[in-house]
């Protein structure tokens, strides 16, 4: 297997996008990452693009070929796929181009991620999403996606000591973090107070506890390592790349409170990485709500399980903590476009690596982390990266 | 949902009718027809489920998808029955009564209506116990 490098990344800005199309989004993303590598585009031997539900969100399949085409390189026949995995479909993508490099059968190879999530009411995005759970026995039910998450923080608060004060900080800050990145969705920071007084989505979860809808698209590309220096000085090494999944509903788990995909993916990772968690400078996790951050940074080995209220009140996880969670400012402030986020963390990561990060670089940062999740667990990524 | 869809699952939605391995004695609610356990030396039967059990978790939905805006704010929770598999429903009761560990029956409610003249799907909703 061969060594894999990430050489380029780009990203749009994260929002309500009302000017950009789906296709304005990735080939903006694509442009700025081949720019990034001082690449062009007839180089790249393979596209992976994570997209959650182009069909439900603006009526579009076949999202690998219309991206090649609309790149450019449609009279280049190289081949491109769609990556689908819910919320974890960018996460996956960067996967299987990792997976492509190392085997040996690519060298240049882009992993993207886009979403227009924009396009149909708040109604209908509501029902897309909840399509990451399971639409027979979730769903039909009258089960949300926010809901399920919100049945996962009722079990933990039962079970655990997290106050309600604890569980908004993490919005907080994520807030102060996004106010910190250009690309960020929401650039102004909040207070416990924000969080408490907005509107009840599905309890005890509010309105700052949810991540948002959100357009946007972001484009790495990868290549094998010994090839790196031909097209940056500054590339990223892929330590490590892990993949597991659970069952589809959350009533199915073994733990309510636990994703023992994010367990399992996690110890993978590190093992591939030959290091432990306390190796890690920073990490990006899927903080589609604010109980999944409290719940990641326990999977993955951070602090023990039920301590992340504290860690976080601790200000452990803040960007002069001792690992700082979600420096982009994560799902919550960054924003969620669904199938770019897993690899809107990875750019993230490797903006931190290399020292470009701004105002919200960590000093010295030499081995970050990403985890991206699909469902409420049933998928999940974890990748880790360092200088090389 | 479509109507093929939903009338596919009707005995099980309608009756909470699922399947137990007989070599292991786990019972499957949705059924299988394949135990994870014992795998090919499972042998599967059909089982109608007693419809008690007990809330492990739960919410109160404020926010839902269209078919449910009118029902808002409704109880969400997990359940786990007495025979041991867990399922998601409705629990049909106040939002301040609902809390872990209450003793729930299945009850046979509707559940939703497809778009303003569609089709009005039944479904199993839990009561509390007196
Ligand atoms: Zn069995």
């Amino acid at each position: 297997m061969r060594d894999v490098a990430v050489i380029g990344a780009g990203c749009t800005t994260f929002g309500e996008k009302w000017s950009s199309s789906f296709r304005d989004l990735f080939v903006e993303a694509g442009a700025l990452a081949l720019e990034d590598a001082h690449l062009s585009g007839e180089k790249i031997d393979a596209m992976y693009v994570g997209n959650m539900s182009a069909g439900r969100f603006i009526e579009q399949e076949h999202i690998g070929a219309l991206i090649a085409d609309y790149a450019g390189l449609a009279t280049h026949h190289m081949p491109s796929t769609r990556v689908e995995a819910a919320c974890a479909s960018g996460g996956l993508a960067f996967r299987q181009a990792v997976i492509a490099v190392a085997s040996g059968m690519e060298d240049i190879v882009v992993a993207a991620g886009v979403e227009k999530m924009t396009d149909v009411e708040p109604g209908a995005s509501t029902d897309t999403l909840t399509g990451a759970a399971d639409r027979e026995w979730e769903g039909f039910v009258g089960a949300t996606f926010p809901g399920l998450y919100a049945m996962i923080a009722t079990d933990y608060m039962h079970r655990y000591p997290l106050t309600r004060e604890q569980l908004a900080l993490v919005a907080v800050k994520n807030h102060y973090n996004g106010a910190r990145n250009p690309i960020a969705q929401f650039q102004q920071e909040i207070t416990i107070d924000t969080v408490l007084k907005s509107p009840m989505v599905a309890e005890p979860l509010r309105l700052f506890d949810c991540s948002p809808i959100t357009d946007g698209a972001a484009a790495v590309i990868v290549a094998p390592l010994e090839r790196a220096r031909e097209f940056t000085d500054t590339p990223i090494k892929v330590l490590a790349s892990a993949q597991a999944s659970d069952t589809i509903t959350l009533h199915d788990r073994r733990d309510i409170s636990t994703l023992d995909a994010s367990v399992v993916a996690g110890k993978w990772a590190l093992k591939m990485a030959r290091c432990t968690h306390k190796d890690i400078d920073l990490v990006e996790v899927h903080d589609c709500f604010s109980i999944a951050e409290i719940c990641a940074i326990e999977d993955l080995g951070f602090c023990k399980k039920g301590e992340a209220g504290k860690f976080t009140a601790d200000g452990e996880t803040a960007l002069n903590g001792t690992i700082p969670v979600n420096t982009s400012g994560g799902l919550k402030a960054c924003g969620h476009p669904v199938g770019a986020t897993g690899i809107k963390q990875v750019f993230e990561v490797v903006q931190q690596l290399r020292g470009e990060a701004g105002k919200r670089q960590i000093d010295g940062a030499k081995i970050g982390m990403t985890h991206n999740v699909g469902g409420t667990g049933a998928t999940v990524a974890v990748h880790i990266f360092g200088r090389a | 949902m479509s109507v093929a869809r939903f009338w596919r699952k009707i005995p099980h939605r309608y009756n909470m009718l699922g399947t137990k391995c007989e070599t292991c004695g786990r019972h499957f609610f949705p059924p299988r027809s394949f135990c994870p356990d014992c795998r090919r030396s499972g042998k599967i039967a059909d089982y109608k489920f007693a419809g008690t059990g007990t809330v492990v978790t739960y919410t109160v939905i404020h926010t839902a998808s269209e078919q449910f805006e009118k029902l808002t704010p409704y109880v969400l929770a997990i359940v786990e029955l007495d025979e041991g598999p867990r399922m998601t429903a409705q629990v049909v009761c106040r939002p301040d009564e609902v809390k872990i560990g209450m003793r729930v029956k299945r009850a046979f409610r509707r559940i939703a209506t497809d778009g303003e003249s569609g089709v009005i799907h039944y479904g199993t909703k839990f009561v509390p116990v007196e």
